[in-house]
């Protein structure tokens, strides 16, 4: 019986070592191990087996033919993963190509910055407005306290349609409308567009872009302004930067003043970029003047604020380092696609 | 305002750096734009005595002069033809530098070594204006009113050693437009004592009124008119210290008197005049309103016309003078006069300002004026003037004046609350602290009362007090405080939409711009805009910066073609591009602003359905149902590739392919697709309600009809027609092919759509199906739409 069992293994063994492929093990396997193998006959042939070798025989077989089936096993698992590993040697492909391209329009880079500026005042509360950009005299002068024949007009050279009518020469009139028709507690941005009279270079354009800031509430102190504006700048440009008041002059807001913000390229050390100041001015505000709160039916017994005005294009060639004002109105896809 | 330093420490005992100077006058509200070093380029230059001098051997015109410059003697070659023995005279040593950044070198002049160089004035950046005794083409000989020393540095010596500062002063600050009143800015600054002198006049006697006469007629804008004589003048160069100051304020020193006149003017703010008696007829000085159409030739040698709202200074036949802005032709003073009218006077600062717009007229005197200043200087500025006169021995002065001052200005006195301005700005201060503030403003504090300095017309009430007290405080010293109350920020709906907005159609591969709100009237010419049509009314801008911005735009296709036109010139292949913005068009009382969204492009992927996917696509995400297409008689586009897209009757905008004339007008060779779209209609018609509707239950069968159809049936009839036989379980109908061609007889085409069947309640079975499908094709027959055979 050993005889015979070695040779069916030896016979197994020397075939299995040349199979290449699973039909060929199936083959094998029902060779060896099917219903007419030589195992199976001596399977079959074990009643002639006397009585004490029976179990012993039986049990030979078994072992032989486990033997077999763990061998089958492991020659079919090494035969799929070598087809396995060889499809996916096929199916490898040149990763290094370039992705599909997505194509995704581009926000403006100016309509970006005004919704980080708005984002952030929305969270300490403001409501955005919006409003016209043809303006009475009014509006954008004389309740603003700026009189007819006031040399403050000479800053802001105006685009005029007729004697009453002009283009906003700024987004201040908007403090006019809003308390006009909304009682205190105000506290508004108004984004817009607003023109001046200005030929274009690199820094200048007759349009350009503003946001206003009002806040008008019982107790509203110069500490307000500075914290607002603190917080701005530092959501806008990151934790580190710090703001400094510079007094200036605006004839609606009384204190006033311009405010610089530490340079982010240098963090107030000096470089080209701020002129070695340290500082970079980014908007001017004050306390909003009692004329103009009168103007508008607001007691400034009783109620204080503040004004701000930030222009967006220069907010944006900070941020983003342009050099030149005229790429915001050129464009120009190249440009467009950065953003 | 460009400050002397030099001058300013005449008043107040500045001893900080220059930069600790302009950084801290910034910081308390006088903002320094730049300064500089005068004479900064000049180095190693020095005082020389020439102590010998003889004719170069081999030249016919140059000298050799033995120089001593203290330490040494050098030998200088000179082609200067004015330098004789004993001068002194700037020289600019081996390794100097001289005025233009020149370097000068020791070297060989035509065998002869000359160990550096004597300068001439423009050597230095100087001219005769500065040193009147000198000549412009030959050595700067040093004269008695500098000082000669030996070696000395020659910016030391003759003092070309200013700093000189740059202020922005503001236009509520006319005051600072003076050394004076920066004198008490800087004091108040830097805590440091301004010593003002009243001009030292003493009057006697009334000989003025002798020699002259003077009225201010009614309504004519003059708030107060001075005047002082000076006789038998002698007009001469200023001393030093006048020229000097002058130079370093940016004003070119003339001759005495008008010197002294801007003497004053920078020191006090206001502007003076001097004017030639013998030209005033009869001695007589009338300040009036001009009449309408007066002529006047000004000092500048123009003619101008005057109207009956300007302010001039007359004579008893013709006005001499616009009054505080330019004095006419005769009015100056020249070699001959010889008796001296001082003018200090006070004029209405909006009146100066309309009368200087108009005539395109700005000048030192304008510019101040129109900031309205107090007619309280004038008596100190005449007495000034008249007080230099004396020490400068200019002639004989006149020991009385004459004062026109029909209403006396009155003291300002201001309510001075200290706990409402602590409250209004956020600090803590005393009672002393604030007055101590004020008080080094030279405001007089008197209890719950504040005088204003007379020069000070900018101080009104609470408000500006606290400024006062905020800024000499410190800005930097207010506590920051966060704002009380809760408050609910946010969009409005509309910018809410109008953000999603951008985003779908930045989704869609639209870039987004921004343009201009102007164009010109030849932008409607260019996209072929009818004559008639209601886009040719719109609103002029009356003082453009050029034709090309005269007017608010009615559409802003213009607009994106010019910028898709600009792209593909930069080579860039495929650009789709849209700008939300508003339109301006004509209406009373004022224009109306209406939002567009305007949108363009062209590239290989860019077409009609395109351009009407991304609408559709657009309008269902906002609920607007029932689009229909129409063909557009838009004169921008092609009539065959162009639609017009209406809601519920309600025209909403328009798209689609250019119209070959008009892309004629524009250089680019690829088609080009673009529309407009009234964005505020497209957000009236939204419904952001949006509902859930549940998903189906049972499932659907789809159908493919395949039809043969006229040529120039449009898609959308046949899809009516299909829709007409009102199958309730018909869900969809979707086209999914077109085909001309074989089999498919001339003057037809073959159109394939997909019809979805589905019930609410059941399965459906194929028999009802069929039986749906069997009336629609009867539908189609009656409209001669036949199946397609295969």
């Amino acid at each position: 019986m050993e005889e015979k069992l070695k040779l069916i293994w030896e016979n197994f063994e020397k075939r299995v070592s040349d199979i290449q492929n699973v039909k060929d093990l199936n083959d094998l396997k029902s060779d060896i191990l099917g219903k007419k193998s030589e195992l199976n006959a001596l399977l079959k042939a074990i009643g002639q087996a006397s009585k004490e070798d029976r179990p012993k025989f039986g049990q030979m077989i078994n072992e032989q033919r486990q033997k077999i089936q763990k061998k089958i096993a492991d020659v079919q698992n090494e035969l799929e993963t070598r087809a396995l590993n060889k499809k996916l040697k096929e199916e490898t492909i040149d990763i290094t190509l370039p992705g599909h391209k997505v194509n995704l329009g581009h926000s403006h880079v100016l309509s970006q910055t005004l919704s980080d500026v708005e984002n952030i005042f929305i969270s300490m509360g403001f409501q955005v407005v919006n409003g016209p950009e043809i303006e009475t005299d009014y509006y954008n002068f004389e309740a603003l306290n700026i009189p007819k024949d006031h040399p403050a007009r000479d800053t802001q050279d105006t685009f005029y349609i007729n004697d009453n009518l002009l283009l906003r020469t700024q987004t201040s009139p908007m403090q006019i409308h809003v308390m006009e028709n909304q009682k205190p507690p105000i506290r508004i941005i108004a984004p817009g567009r607003v023109y001046r009279s200005d030929t274009v270079d690199a820094t200048h354009s007759p349009i350009f872009h503003q946001v206003e800031g009002l806040v008008i509430d019982k107790n509203i102190t110069m500490g307000n302004l500075k914290w607002t504006l603190q917080e701005f700048a530092k959501k806008l440009y990151g934790e580190n930067t710090k703001i400094r008041l510079r007094p200036h002059h605006f004839q609606f807001t009384e204190p006033s003043c311009e405010i610089d913000v530490t340079c982010f390229k240098c963090q107030g050390k000096g470089c080209p970029m701020c002129k070695d100041e340290g500082f970079i001015e980014i908007l001017g505000a004050g306390m909003v003047h009692p004329n103009v709160l009168r103007n508008c039916n607001i007691d400034p017994e009783v109620y204080s604020g503040f004004a701000f005005g930030l222009g967006l294009e220069r907010l944006a060639m900070f941020k983003f380092n342009i050099d030149d004002m005229r790429l915001f109105y050129k464009n120009d896809t190249r440009f467009l696609s950065q953003f | 305002m460009k400050l002397s330093l030099r001058w300013l420490k005449d008043y107040v005992d500045i001893d900080s750096t220059i930069e600790e100077f302009c950084d801290k006058m910034t910081i308390s509200g006088s903002k320094v734009e730049s300064f500089e070093k005068e004479g900064k380029q000049l180095k190693n230059i020095v005082v020389g005595k020439v102590v010998d001098i003889y004719p170069h051997e081999d030249s016919d015109h140059m000298f050799v002069c033995k120089v001593d410059v203290g330490d040494k003697v050098l030998q200088i070659v000179t082609g200067a033809q004015n330098v004789n023995k004993g001068d002194f005279a700037p020289v600019a040593l081996d390794g100097s530098t001289i005025f233009g950044n020149k370097e000068i070198k020791s070297g060989i002049l035509r065998g002869v070594l000359s160990d550096g160089m004597l300068c001439s004035l423009a050597e230095l950046g100087l001219s005769k204006n500065d040193f009147p005794y000198a000549i412009e083409d030959g050595i700067f000989i040093l004269g008695d009113d500098v000082d000669k020393t030996i070696g000395k540095d020659i910016k030391e010596a003759i003092g070309l050693n200013d700093d000189i500062i740059d202020f922005e002063i503001t236009s509520n600050r006319a005051d600072c437009l003076s050394i004076l009143g920066l004198a008490v800015e800087a004091g108040a600054t830097f805590d440091k004592e301004v010593k003002i002198e009243e001009p030292n006049l003493s009057i006697s006697g009334n000989e003025i009124n002798d020699l002259l006469s003077i009225e201010i007629e009614e309504n004519s804008d003059c708030l107060r008119y001075m005047a002082g004589m000076v006789k038998n003048i002698k007009i001469q160069p200023s001393p030093l210290f006048i020229r000097q100051r002058l130079r370093a304020c940016g004003v070119r020193p003339i001759n005495n008197i008008v010197d002294i006149t801007n003497f004053v003017m920078l020191e006090y703010g206001q502007p003076m005049h001097a004017f030639d008696s013998q030209y005033v007829n009869d001695n007589k000085i009338i300040v009036r309103k001009a009449k309408e159409n007066e002529k006047i030739k000004t000092l500048d040698d123009t003619d101008r016309v005057l109207l009956k709202t300007d302010t001039v200074i007359a004579d008893s036949s013709k006005p001499i003078a616009v009054a505080g802005i330019m004095g006419g032709e005769f009015s100056g003073i020249t070699k001959d006069t010889k008796n001296v009218i001082f003018e200090s006077a006070c004029f209405n600062g909006p009146s100066v300002r309309r009368t200087s717009q108009r005539l395109g007229l700005r000048t030192e005197a304008s510019n101040r004026f129109e900031k309205s200043l107090t007619p309280e200087l004038s008596k100190k500025c005449l007495f000034r003037a008249l007080e230099l006169c004396e020490k400068l021995g200019v002639g004989e002065v006149v020991t009385s004046v004459i004062d026109c001052y029909p209403e006396k200005a009155e003291k300002k006195i201001v309510d001075f609350d200290y706990k409402k301005i602590n409250e209004f700005i956020g600090i803590n201060l005393s009672y002393e602290e604030q007055k101590n503030i004020l008080e080094k403003v030279r405001f007089k504090v008197n209890e719950d009362k504040v005088e204003v300095p007379f020069f000070r017309i900018d101080i009104d009430g609470m408000e500006d007090l606290s400024e006062e007290i905020a800024r000499f405080y410190g800005y930097d010293k207010i506590p920051s405080e966060a704002l009380k109350g809760a408050a609910v920020g946010g969009r409005s709906d509309f910018q809410n939409f109008e953000i999603s907005t951008k985003n779908f159609l930045q989704a869609c591969g639209l870039s987004e711009i921004y343009t201009y709100s102007f164009f010109s009237e030849s932008d409607f010419d260019m996209i072929n805009l009818e004559k008639d049509d209601k886009r040719r009314k719109y609103v002029k801008i009356q003082n453009p910066l050029g034709d090309d911005t005269s007017i608010l735009r009615t559409t802003a296709l213009p607009s994106m073609l010019k910028v898709l036109t600009n792209n593909y010139n930069f080579k860039n292949p495929e650009v789709k591009l849209y700008e939300i913005a508003a339109i301006y068009e004509k209406s009373e009382p004022v224009p109306k602003e209406t939002q567009y969204l305007t949108i363009g492009g062209y590239g290989k992927n860019t077409d009609f359905y395109e351009f009407k996917g991304i609408i559709e696509e657009l309008c269902k995400r906002l609920n607007i149902n029932n689009l229909k297409f129409e063909r557009s008689n838009y004169s921008v586009l092609h009539p065959g590739k162009s639609a017009k897209v209406i809601v519920n009757g309600i025209q909403i905008g328009q798209f689609g392919q250019i119209h070959p004339n008009v892309k004629k007008n524009y250089d680019i060779t690829s088609q080009v697709f673009v529309g407009e779209f009234d964005l505020e209609k497209i957000y009236d018609l939204a419904n952001f309600s949006n509902v859930y509707k549940p998903l189906p239950k049972y499932p659907s069968i789809v159908r493919d009809l395949a039809l043969v159809c006229d040529e120039d049936l449009l898609s959308y009839e046949v899809e009516s027609i299909i829709k007409s036989a009102n199958i309730d379980i018909l869900e969809s109908v979707e086209l999914f092919d077109i085909y001309k061609g074989d089999n498919i007889p001339a003057g037809k085409k073959s159109l394939a759509y997909s019809l979805i069947f589905r019930s609410k309640d059941k399965t459906l079975t194929d028999r009802e199906c069929d039986e749906s499908i069997a009336l629609i094709i009867k539908k189609l027959a009656d409209n001669q739409i036949v199946l397609r055979e295969i």
